[in-house]
């Protein structure tokens, strides 16, 4: 092996793990709140669509990348608004926005399948990545308004009683968690697939959900798990270009066995999962009389 | 003066009238979006609702196929209504659907020359085996690994999609189908036998209704109905009172499982009649939202799944007419959803106007 060779799959699997990495910090950042929003995938098919649809009207990046935040931000606030507000079961309404943003992403795209652009180059991103991993982490563990978040997620009445707004930041974060969902999408969009195809995130949503459960909510560890999964994707996409005399279906269907086998290596130990997740998750907020 | 927001104020005991009237809120509301939608999209909104939601069962034809589509959906909605009660997320039932249409249309291809009585039968209990056993790996990781449900299932479906779409391009690929990635076709004793002379609408309707039926008396009549509705309301009082909720995990996800399976072999060997890679406009999944709509009552059940089949068939038929992409059919479903959930609030809160002064 040559050092050209292994640093051209180093790129290529930088390329392809970021948009995990974004999905699933945002998600991370979400869940640590107490809220479990299941609509990862859905919000990153829209702010894909939304990023390439702005793209090819306004032909500007800058554009395009706001109005797919954007996007998200509005996915995200329908989500809050239904979770928080009307207290609704936020798996089911989580399921629901994932299948609201495939139809709307599908009938918003349509006319664009096939449609040329020129596709950006990732690294500023690659690096946003890192960069917004270690910011997340510094805001959990060395400010206060993160340590206020992390209490809104372990014990929402708790926060309350110390007057806290647990409503408010609840919806800050889920909104956090929409923009970098949509974020993501634009990525795959815009940079790493230059092209709009229906359902083109592939299943990354359930994988970025996957991704927090592996970190046990801590988000240097979205980073490691995110690699660990690109890497056995690009690893299957190389080992099927090699042309080995086995199923292509075999290789395809790696990242999905890789994310099982992991999440059961990892939850097998029910008392780290109990200590690691956040103890309001999914507990709707109801401040009663 | 009363305040000009209401607030919301929870209540001693759900509402049961709210439990009727909540579905029938969010189908309104989500007619009235709908609405919206089409002027926006610059269509007259009466003549596109009409195209979405009358002109496709005008015909006795139509009618048909909504039985057509409101059959899978009834039936792994139903399945799904095992888990949901039990509050155990089951959302791999397209996984669970997939496996069936592969074990139960497996044995069809195997006797793809044979016609015997036995086959069809064969058929439906390979699919139900098929897809009890995809339903019980995320039953297995659960109980014994602490796996999260909602992700394992998920992720199960993609595995099952490609192990069928490597079966029809490999070794089940028809030896006389031009290198389509397609099986042989089911013999005709393989096939499901239709109702009614020139409409699709096939005997899994009747399966349908019956599975339907047994569940009703399960989830009224039974020890197993009572120990799957109080472990879904208080987890605490079940474990009190003894239940085993291993056992219980691992019956509805064995059930589920085979109701979706049944469904999928219904699909291959009743409209499509061989194995090819895309056999379902994502049943197991639309079905969540059927599962919702109708309460997880089966009476609610069959109704919600011709409401949804509605969305199907209105979709077609505006992509048709109106060269609107069908995948606003999904926006139709996932909207109904949203206004489901939201308005689930008035089953266990009221609202009330405070007096200000």
């Amino acid at each position: 092996m040559n050092l050209d060779l292994i640093l051209g799959i180093l790129q290529i699997v930088l390329i392809a793990t970021t948009p995990l990495v974004f999905a699933g910090i945002g998600e991370l950042v979400t869940e640590k709140s107490g809220v479990l929003n299941l609509g990862v995938e859905g919000m990153m098919l829209v702010g894909a669509v939304s990023a390439f649809i702005i793209l090819v009207i306004t032909g500007s990046y800058f554009l395009a990348f706001f109005v797919s935040i954007l996007s998200g931000i509005i996915m995200s606030g329908l989500f809050a608004f239904l979770v928080l507000f009307l207290m609704s079961n936020q798996i089911a309404t989580g399921l629901a926005l994932t299948i609201f943003g495939i139809g709307l992403s599908s009938m918003l795209g349509k006319q664009y399948i096939g449609t040329p652009i020129d596709g950006l180059s990732p690294w500023f991103f690659v690096i946003f990545s890192f960069l917004i991993v270690f910011l997340v982490s510094y805001f959990f563990y060395k400010t206060k308004a993160g340590l206020i978040l992390r209490a809104v997620g372990e014990s929402h009445n708790s926060a309350h009683a110390l007057g806290y707004s647990v409503i408010k930041i609840r919806f800050l974060s889920i909104l956090f968690g929409g923009s970098m969902c949509a974020l993501a999408g634009s990525y795959i969009s815009i940079c790493y697939a230059p092209m709009w195809q229906e359902g083109m995130t592939a299943g990354r949503g359930w994988i970025a959900l996957a991704l927090v459960v592996f970190a046990t909510w801590k988000p240097e560890r979205v980073l490691i798990g995110a690699y660990i999964f690109g890497g056995v994707t690009i690893l299957q996409m190389n080992l099927q270009a090699l042309g080995l005399r086995f199923p292509g279906q075999f290789f395809s269907m790696a990242p999905y066995v890789a994310t099982i086998i992991v999440l059961v290596l990892i939850s097998s130990n029910k008392l780290r999962i109990k200590l690691s997740a956040p103890a309001s998750l999914t507990i709707p907020f109801y401040k009663g009389r | 003066m009363n305040s000009l927001f209401p607030s919301i104020v929870s209540r001693s005991q759900s509402s049961g009238l709210m439990n009727f009237f909540v579905p029938i809120i969010s189908i309104v509301l989500t007619l009235i979006t709908g609405s919206i939608i089409f002027v926006l999209l610059g269509f007259d909104p009466v003549y596109a609702l009409y195209t979405f939601f009358i002109s496709p069962i005008s015909s006795t034809y139509g009618i048909s196929e909504l039985f057509v589509k409101a059959t899978p959906l009834a039936l792994i909605a139903i399945g799904l209504s095992y888990c949901f009660k039990n509050n155990i997320y089951n959302i791999g039932a397209e996984g669970q659907l997939t496996m069936g249409a592969i074990f139960g249309g497996g044995i069809g291809i195997l006797f793809h020359d044979t016609n015997a009585f036995w086959l069809l039968p064969l058929m439906i209990f390979a699919g139900a085996i098929g897809g009890a056993l995809w339903g019980l790996i995320p039953a297995i990781l659960k109980t014994k690994f602490n796996t999260n449900e909602i992700l394992t299932s998920l992720m199960l479906v993609y595995v099952a999609l490609f192990i069928l779409d490597y079966l029809v391009v490999g070794p089940w690929k028809d030896p006389f189908g031009y290198s389509f990635p397609k099986s042989r076709p089911f013999s005709e004793s393989g096939r499901m036998p239709l109702l009614f002379d020139g409409l699709r609408v096939h005997f899994g309707l009747i399966i349908t209704l019956f599975l339907i039926f047994v569940s009703w008396f399960i989830f009224s009549k039974t020890i197993f109905g009572f120990q799957l509705k109080v472990s879904g309301y208080s987890p605490k009082a079940a474990r009190y009172a003894g239940f085993n909720q291993t056992t219980l995990v691992f019956f509805a996800f064995a059930i589920c499982g085979a109701f979706a399976g049944i469904a999928g072999l219904a699909e291959v060997s009743g409209p499509i009649g061989l194995l090819y890679r895309d056999i379902s406009p994502n049943y197991g999944f639309t079905a969540i939202i059927v599962a919702f709509l109708g309460r997880l009552h089966p009476i609610g059940i069959i109704f919600a799944s011709l409401v949804i089949a509605l969305t199907y068939l209105g979709a077609e038929d505006a992509q048709l007419f109106l060269q609107i992409p069908s995948a606003v059919g999904f926006i139709f479903q996932g909207l109904v959803l949203f206004y489901l959930l939201g308005a689930e609030l008035l089953i266990n809160y009221k609202l009330t106007y405070k007096k200000l002064l």
